[in-house]
This record gives C-alpha cells, structure tokens and sequence, in this order.
C-alpha cells in the first residue's frame, strides 16, 4: 500500500491532510488492517475542540476499540456522517475516508508529522517486532 | 492410538495422502428440531392460560385509568402450551450445558449444578417469602443467610461479609466501595488501584466507577507480580491493589504476603479477585495471607448455576478494619437470639442492591457446602487441579505453555505453534466443539498472545478428560496436515459461524412483524429478519 | 463425596500420569505458612436427606400459609408450572453466557425474543438482554443518561422506590453527580411545579416511578415534555411490570429501567430478578448489559450473536459503559416464557383482574373504621396507600394473629404520611382474605378466619 505523499501521518496511525487553515483526519490503511472489520466509529461533534495528540474519538471493530489521536489541535467543523450507515468504508479506502474536519488552531503542529516516507519505515519497524 | 485405521475405514480410501481428519469419539451427529422465532406461531386466538373467574365486582378499566389506559400490546405472541414446551424444549437442544460434558471455560469454573439446589430453592416459603414479610416471620431465610456467611468468612479466614451483591463486578464494585470509605475515614479517599495487566477487564472497569484511577502493574517473566516494580508503583495515593490469585494464568502469587507487606507499609489495602477460588477451598484462606477484602462468586466456586448468562452473586468479604462499612442492612442476633436486619450504620456505604441479594443463590450455595462439609470441599479442589494438571501433563507436548510454573486449577496454553499453519486459538476452540466440547476460553489473559485458558473443575472424570486430551491433540495434529478443516469449524452445528460483523455494523435487536409497519414504534428502517434464502427453513 | 466423578484409582493413575508422589506436591507454590492443615470449621458432610431437611425447617420458620398485601417492588403473581420445567431444563440451566454463538442458539434466540417482548410492552425500540434488577437498572439508567447528555445534575422524583433511590445515591456518589429530590403532591404523584422550577440546562434526566411507590400512575406525556424542554431524558422505572397489560406504555420516555419480577419470577426473599434497561434506539451506544442480534451464518441461515460488546467491560476495561458483567439470563427466560404464556391477551385479562382486586381491596378497606385511602384521586394499578387510625405496627400485629401479612409501613420513608401503610392485591388474593383484612381492621375481637 502506497501512503499518499500530500498526508503527514501520526505514529498512532492515523493521516491527515492540509488544505489551508483545514485539516483533514482519517486513519491509515495499516491501522485499518491491523483493527480488522470496522463495525463503528465514534467521531466528535462538530464545534469540539481536539488538542494534538490527545483521543478525539475510537474506532471499533467486533472485539476491540481503538483510540483516534489528534494529530493537530483545532476545531471540529464538519464529521463524516456517511461513515456510520457504512463504517466499512474505511476497511476498503482507509484513505479517502475521512473522519472529522478540523480548523487548526496551532498549524505549527503540522510541521512536527512523520512524512509518508518516515511513516512507511515507521511502520516497517513495528511490523518487524 | 487406532486414529489411521479408523479414519481410513470410516473415508473408505487407504491414500496416504488424504488429509488428517481427526474421529470425534464423544459425539455423534443426530438430528434436531427447527424452530423459528414464537412470534412467527401467533395467531389470535390462541391461548395458554386461563385465568380463576374473578371474585370481586369487574371494574372499567377506561373508567379507572382514564387517558392512561392502554388498548393495545402489540406483538406480544398468541400461542397454545404445547406449541410453548415445543419451542422452548427446541430451543434449549440448541445449547451446549455441563449438563451434556465438559466446559473448560478457563476462570469460569464451569463445575457441577446439583439438582438438590434447585429443589430446595423452590420450597415454599423459601420461594415465596416476601423479603418485606415481618422479620419475626422470616427467621427461617435470615438463618440461610447467618449459616451461609459463616461458612464463607470460614472457607476464606475473614471477618466480616456482605451478601448483597448481585454479580461479581457487582461484589469488586462494593469491594472497592469499601476500600475508599475506609480511606475516606482516615481522611484522604487516595487516587489509585493498581491492577496487574493479567487481570479481568471488570476490574479496570470497577475502579473507574468507583473514581479511581487506574494503574497498570506489569507482570513479570512468570507472569505474576513484579514485587520489585509493586514497591516502586506504591505510594501515599495507592488505594489498593486488586490481585487474582491464583492469577489469571493459574499460578499461586507465592510472594503474596510480601505484596501485602507492601501494601501495608503504605497504607494501602489487598483486594482480591475471588473469581479462582476453587483453587484454594480447604487448602489455604486469603484471610491468613494478607488479603483485606475480596469477593466471592457464588456460580463459579460455590456450584449455582450460570444459566446462560446469570444470575450470579457475588458476596464480599473482608477484615475487621472494613466491617463498618459494609452495605445496609446487616445481618444481626438480637438479645433474644432472633435475627433482625440493622439499617442504622452511619458508616455504611449504602445500598448496592434492593433487599437482601440474591437470595435464591445463598440456599443453593449453602446446599453446596453442606453437601460436601470440609472433607468434600477440600477434595474438590484437590481434584480440581489435580484435572488441570492432567491436562497440562498430556498437552504440553503439542501446545505451547508460556510460563512453565507449577499450575493450580487452570492451565493457560498459547496457539503459537499452530499459528505457524494460520490456525489461531478461535479456530482450535470452534474445532473443539465438533468434538463435542465447549471451547476454553480464547484470547485470555491479555498477557498471553494467542491464549488458550483451560479449567476442567472438579466435576470430569477420567474418562472425560481423556477424551478431550485426544481431542485436543487430533487437533493439534490437524493443525500441521489439515488446517483448513479446523479455520472453517465447526462443521457439526446446527449453523456455520455467525456473521459478527454484519450483525454490529447493522444491528438488529427485535423482531418486528413484517406486515404491520404502521403500527411498530417508528424507527429507522431495518433489512427483514428472515433472508429469502432461507425462508423454506421455517 | 458424591459430586466428584473419581475413584481412588482414578486419583492415583492421574498423579502416576503427572509424575508425583501425592497430591500436596500440586501445592507447593502456597508457602507452608498459609497451607491450610486442618478441617475448616464448617458443618459436617450431609446426606441429600439432611440437606432437605435443613431448608424444609428453615422453611418452615418462615411465613407460610399467611395471606399476603405487600407488594412495594415484589409481586405475588401465578406462576405457570411450565415455566419452571422449562427453565430447569439442563440445557438452558447449566449454560454459560452465550459467547459461542454456534452451540448456544437456544439461549441467544430465548434473548432475542424476551428483547423483543420487553419493546412491544415498554413501547421503547431497543432493549438489553436483563440488568440484575430494578434498583440497580435505575442506577445503570441514570448512569448513562448522564453520558447520554453530558450533564451531571440528576432530578429523582420522591415516588421513586426508596430502595432504588439507595443504590443510585450508592452508584452516583463517585461519579461527581448532583442529586435532587422531587417531592410529590396531593394526589401522590410528583410535584410538577416543584420539577418545573427544578430542570434546567445542566439537568441530565429526571427519573420517575410509574406506577411510582404509591401505586399511583405519573402522567408520562407531560412529564416527558418538562424534561424535553430544557434537553434532559426522561426515565420511567417500572416496579410493577404487569401494570403494562393496562397502563399505556411510556412511549414519551427517553429510558425505561423495568424490574420483571412479576413475570413468573418467585419472590424468594429479595431476588434473584430480572432489570432490563430499554430505550430509543439513538442511545444504543450508552446502553448498558448484553445485546443478543440477528445476523446470519455462511450458508445464510438465520442465526443470533451477542453484539456491540465493544461497550462492555472485557474489551473497555475502565472506559467501559458499566462494569456489569452477568446479566440474569435465567431469570429473563422465565420472564419471556411467562410473557409468551399470558401473551397479547392474557397479560391484559390478568391486569384487568389485578385492578379489580386492588379496586375492590382498596375500597373495601378504606370503609374500615378510622381509615383512609390515600392519593384517591389519582389512576392506580394494583396498589394503594391507607392510612390508619392505629400504628402499622399494632395493625400488623392485629393481622398476623390471624394469618395475614397486611400493607407495609411507610413510616421508615415517608414519616409525613403518619399511620400509613402500602398494600397490593393481586389475582393471589381472594375475596374472602380482602374481606378477612377488612374484618380484622374493623372489629376489636379476633375474628375466625378460613382461607377459600
């Protein structure tokens, strides 16, 4: 699996995307294959506040629960409704199935994401184990 | 072992090659009934009750109730009582129960449910007793309840216990209760419960409702406490420490009196999970090795049975020091030497459980102890893991064994060498049943990757669990020649393996009748119950 | 011992096998300090004969052929013999919780039908597969309501029993929640303009009992739209689960936290019972205890799993919904087959029954000399609140010389009531007992007594 270049990516697997002063979260086709079948994602609402690094949210499949972790702070403006008629669209395009939208507050924070290179050898290390 | 012969009559070919398929010598495929769901029997009309002709003036339900009269209920089925025995009779041939062989499911205690138990609990005036009847006529139930608590503060060496819990969470959630008012009596509730990463996800889940904060206590390369990293993780804020013990991987903490040292020294209090005390019973009392409080279960050591998921019970006892704080009411002896409940206890906790608990599961748990006195009770255990040992004894070869300390009463196995051929412990436990055996428990404790946690209890004879060993190691033998035999099991039940995921990505929790939409509550729409492919079945 | 299947033979060839001397050497991790080397002090092995014996002698000291008229939470109803002989069935009895769905299709089927039952009678679109019982599934309700909303301010009507009221202050005490009692009014139901002033933006939910303690019916529908006005959930608990055969269902509600003791569960001195938590379906998520679904198996046949267990405890461990862990499978199963034997008509037949002899009782007894019924001017079930001229004690006293358990006092809860007591009539009690309480309550003399 290729990890889009335009993303930066967390070492709690999840992407996001840059469009200005909007940030755009999902997690990675690596976190989707190691959760197995996603059968709910619990995203915040619109108007939270999401502080980099903290849980914003879980994703579930039968047996396990994931944490989401902000790779930014910001301002939720829009969720990914359509995610919980068919939450299994992150298991077949982990990558073009966004969870929240954000306003950064702190777009600095941005600077401090793993490149999709270093990801890809993050997770070639942890593999490996 | 005649395995080759057999298999080879029973497949009519003598090729070499045919791929390993174990016989499963305790069962046999038969037959058993359909049944769809009860609401798809009613018709109107139908009846299986009739009530005694009323004796007092008929009244005006609309009259009396006015605008809260209800005029209809629903879907509720009309059904005769033959068509009642039938369905549920079906149903239950559905179910796999200790009653029908061996249940090892690993920190269940799956043991034996006399049936005198069940008589003596449905004798009038047990079973009709009011629980707010006048204590003088209820002397009989709070003698149950005296007998019984003193038997279990004496089977666990403590002084003082509670009977109301109705669960064992429910008994860790009172258990902890009392831990923070004792600590709340000295002025300071503390911050923490440390918990050790072996441990049952209720006790995690306790702590926090309790307003503690969890603390994860790793274990150590035989998988028990890090006494080292226990004196290092206690302090000022430590509350308590929950153990299991033996743990969850069925080994004695032989260092527990210095993890209760530990504690001590720092004010805080031992909690022990009591979900494997059929390990201990007659042998050694958590009262005499440090313990503070724990709880008891009722469906796992003291034989009440599980009934597909409850009711249990789950009494806490402790020391002493927490008697104070024990729920309301308590049990006590009056001058007169009658019983009487005491509700003024400015201490207490409170109230975990309206009235007494569970007082169905103290007579049969009670029926239990006296039918086995000292000398049963201490046999049982002995037997108990004497049927684990055996267990491990004739498996090790062929399984995995993570930590390799001397075991009690369960024996915890890893799938790792027949997950080199894909076949992970879900799948061993699901090819287990086409063997005629409920599944061990799978993927537990968390500490053991791949787990396969094995109990027998007391309750399998020699036989028994000689077949289950042949059972489990023709798996394991399927495992290198057929693995793709055990990924698809079971291929004995009634049905295939479930739809998990479908079933949590689109839940459906009700039937609904397919006619009548406009009457069912509105709600979102949801795919019919019975798929069109299935139809004819019913 | 007769429970374990092993010979001494057997014992020996096992530890051969094992390769030990005696079964002490399977103990040695336990420090000889704390090896236990006598008998515990506890009665001596007993016969199945003895053992009977023991429970028929306690038995025998209780209440036993006593007309009884408490109810207050537990409800003296018929009990089919059928359910007993199914739920002794070893199949069902001897079962544990239903985890492997392929052999333990009985149970999750029976669970999937009493869910079913449980929203066709509450009128809610989702419920759970049982709570231990109503005190503590009002609690759990509260519970998740407050994560439901976000708030922490929790409205308890007065009427709520007092012993769920005990354990959701047990339960809330920890959880940094704000309790505030509502009181009730004059017709026995809770003060509307007392919770009117009382919901406000923080308030999570209000919980009510209907019919409440007093066996008087709350007005669900006004109620519901309080709480609804200022965002809080409306939770109805259900004492008495048989008033749903007559009384409209609290469809306005957000939870219903029911106790279904009356469906066909034996008194048995407190328990064990049967909660269950019921609601609408956008609060699945916070629903507490086990979840039996349809799905279907490889070949496509209808089959049934617990579901959405990603909101209990093995998998959350401390973020997980409730710590619950059993529910009471068995007790639900006499539940659903009691609902299945009544069914559709009779469970309305046997309510109506219900209301006429607790109408009739209720009358009957307040025509007494010196007193009273209580709360008349609003609907009940099958209970009501007399107050008398003497003590509930010295009334009580009366009444058990004859062989009758009279009402309950309510002194211990409601001091303000003064002599006033809590009595049940249901399809139990006869024309002759309700007549017979009545007599003794009138007269000085002890009357003779014969039970029809």
């Amino acid at each position: 699996m290729a990890y889009p270049t335009k993303y930066r990516y967390t070492r709690e697997h999840e992407w996001i995307q840059i469009d200005g002063q909007i940030g755009t979260i999902g997690i990675t086709d690596y976190a989707q294959n190691s959760l197995g079948d996603i059968v709910f994602v619990e995203a915040p609402k619109v108007g939270a506040t999401l502080e980099a690094g903290k849980t914003f949210g879980s994703v579930e499949s039968v047996k396990a629960v994931s944490d989401l972790y902000s790779p930014v702070s910001g301002t939720v403006t829009e969720v990914n409704d359509a995610l919980n008629a068919e939450p299994e669209k992150i298991n077949t395009a982990a990558h073009d199935s966004w969870i929240v939208k954000v306003q950064l507050s702190k777009p600095s924070e941005v600077d401090a994401l793993l490149s999709a290179a270093d990801y890809e050898k993050f997770i070639s290390e942890e593999t490996a184990h | 072992m005649a395995t080759d012969t057999v298999l080879a009559s029973e497949t009519g070919k003598t090729d070499e090659t045919a791929p390993f398929r174990g016989i499963t010598r305790k069962v046999s495929e038969h037959v058993n009934q359909n049944e769809g769901l009860i609401f798809e029997k009613s018709s109107p009309g139908k009846k299986a009750y009739r009530l005694a002709p009323l004796d007092v003036p008929e009244v005006d339900a609309q009259k009396l109730l006015g605008n809260v009269a209800r005029q209809d209920l629903g879907a509720l089925p009309e059904v005769s009582e033959i068509e009642i025995i039938r369905h549920f009779t079906r149903l239950s041939t559905w179910n796999y129960a200790i009653d029908l062989g061996m249940y090892p499911l690993g920190s269940c205690t799956m043991k034996y449910n006399p049936r005198v138990n069940e008589f003596v609990a449905r004798l009038e005036g047990l079973a009709d007793a009011h629980p707010y009847q006048p204590e003088a006529l209820s002397q009989g139930a709070m003698h149950i309840i005296r007998d019984l608590q003193n038997c279990l503060k004496e089977i666990t060496g403590m002084d003082s216990i509670t009977l109301q819990p109705a669960a064992g969470a429910h008994g860790e959630f009172t258990g902890i209760l009392l831990v923070r008012a004792y600590h709340a009596s000295k002025g300071n509730p503390r911050k923490k419960i440390l918990i050790p990463d072996s441990a049952h996800g209720t006790n995690p889940a306790t702590a926090a409702i309790c307003g503690y904060q969890v603390a994860n206590l790793k274990s150590n390369a035989e998988g028990m406490v890090d006494v080292a990293e226990l004196e290092h993780l206690v302090d000022e804020d430590t509350a308590a420490l929950m153990l299991t013990n033996p743990s969850t991987i069925g080994v004695f903490e032989s260092e527990i009196h210095k993890i209760a040292d530990v504690l001590h020294a720092k004010g805080a209090l031992l909690y022990m999970d009591g979900a494997n005390m059929n390990a201990l019973v007659g042998k050694t009392r958590p009262g005499d090795f440090g313990v503070d409080v724990m709880h008891l279960n009722l469906h796992k050591t003291f034989s009440t049975p599980h009934g597909g998921g409850g009711p249990g019970s789950g009494p806490v006892v402790c020391k002493k020091i927490l008697e104070p704080f024990l729920p309301i009411p308590v049990v006590i002896e009056k001058t007169d030497g009658t019983l009487s409940f005491e509700y003024n206890r400015p201490q207490s906790v409170g109230r975990v459980r309206e009235f007494y608990g569970n007082f169905g599961m103290f007579v049969r748990a009670l029926a239990y102890i006296l039918a086995n006195g000292p000398d049963g009770l201490r046999q049982t255990t002995e037997d108990a893991v004497l049927n684990a040992n055996y267990i491990r004894k004739n498996l090790e070869d062929v399984y995995e064994l993570p930590y390799t300390t001397a075991t009690l009463h369960e024996v915890v196995f890893s799938d790792k060498r027949q997950a080199r051929n894909g076949v992970k412990t879900g799948d061993i436990a699901k090819r287990l049943i086409d063997y005629g055996f409920h599944p061990y428990t799978t993927s537990f404790p968390l500490i053991v990757p791949g787990a396969l946690m094995i109990e027998p209890t007391e309750s399998e004879s020699k036989e028994e669990l000689d077949l289950f060993i042949d059972a489990m190691r023709q798996i394991a033998r399927e495992a290198e020649e057929n693995p793709a035999l055990i990924t698809s099991a079971p291929h004995s039940t009634r049905i295939s393996r479930l739809d998990e995921v479908g079933a949590a990505r689109r839940p459906v929790l009700r039937w609904k009748p397919e006619t009548t939409s406009d009457a069912a509550p509105a709600s979102p729409e949801k795919e019919s119950l019975v798929p069109a492919s299935v139809a004819e079945e019913y | 011992m007769r429970y374990l299947p092993k010979s001494p033979a057997d014992r020996a060839a096992m530890l051969e096998a094992i390769g030990i001397d005696s079964i002490d050497d399977l103990f040695a991790t336990i420090p000889g300090e704390y090896r236990l080397e006598h008998d515990l002090a506890i009665p001596r092995q007993m016969s199945e004969q003895e053992i009977i014996e023991y429970f028929r002698d306690a038995a025998n000291q209780n209440a036993n052929g006593y007309a009884s008229f408490l109810g207050a939470g537990v409800y003296r109803h018929y009990r089919p013999v059928v359910i007993d002989a199914m739920v002794q069935r070893g199949e069902f009895l001897t079962s544990y919780t239903p985890y492997q769905a392929e052999i333990t299709q009985g149970t999750l089927q029976a669970i999937f039908e009493f869910q079913t039952m449980i929203c066709e009678l509450t009128g809610m679109e989702i419920a759970n597969a049982s709570m231990y019982d109503g005190s503590t599934g009002a609690a759990e309700a509260v519970m998740m309501a407050v994560r439901v909303t976000g708030r922490d301010h929790v409205l308890v009507a007065k009427t709520v029993h007092p012993e769920y009221r005990e354990v959701m202050a047990t339960y809330a005490q920890h959880q940094g929640l704000n309790k505030q009692v509502i009181g009730y009014g004059d017709d026995g139901r809770i003060d509307l303009k007392e919770l009117e002033a009382a919901i406000t933006e923080d308030t999570a939910c209000v919980l009510i009992q209907s019919p409440n303690f007093f066996g008087t019916i709350e007005d669900v529908a006004v109620l519901a739209e309080l709480a609804h006005a200022k965002g809080a959930l409306l939770i109805v608990s259900i004492a008495e689960a048989l008033s749903l055969g007559i009384v409209k269902p609290p469809v306005e509600a957000d939870i219903v936290s029911m106790e279904a003791q009356s469906f066909g569960v034996a008194p048995g001195y407190g328990g064990p019972y049967c909660g269950v938590i019921a609601c609408k379906e956008k609060f699945l998520r916070q629903m507490p205890g086990r979840l039996a679904g349809v799905t279907k198996d490889t070949e496509g046949r209808r089959g049934f799993v617990l579901t959405l267990s990603t909101r209990e405890q093995h998998i959350r461990r401390e973020k997980a919904t409730s710590n619950i862990c059993t529910n009471q499978a068995l007790v639900a199963l006499m539940t659903c087959i009691y609902m299945t034997i009544y069914g559709k008509q009779g469970l309305k037949e046997l309510a109506e029954q219900n209301l006429a002899k607790a109408h009739y009782a209720a009358r009957t007894l307040a025509a007494t000399p010196g007193s009273k019924l209580l709360f008349a001017s609003a609907p009940r079930f099958n209970e009501f609140v007399l107050q008398t001229a003497e003590t509930a004690e010295q009334m009580n006293q009366r009444l058990n010389k004859q062989k009758i358990i009279g009402g309950l006092s309510l002194a211990r809860w409601y001091p303000e009531l003064g002599n006033a007591t809590l009595w049940c009539a249901t399809e139990m009690n006869t024309r002759v007992q309700i007549d017979g309480a009545a007599q003794v309550l009138s007269q000085k003399e002890t009357p003779v007594l014969t039970h029809a």
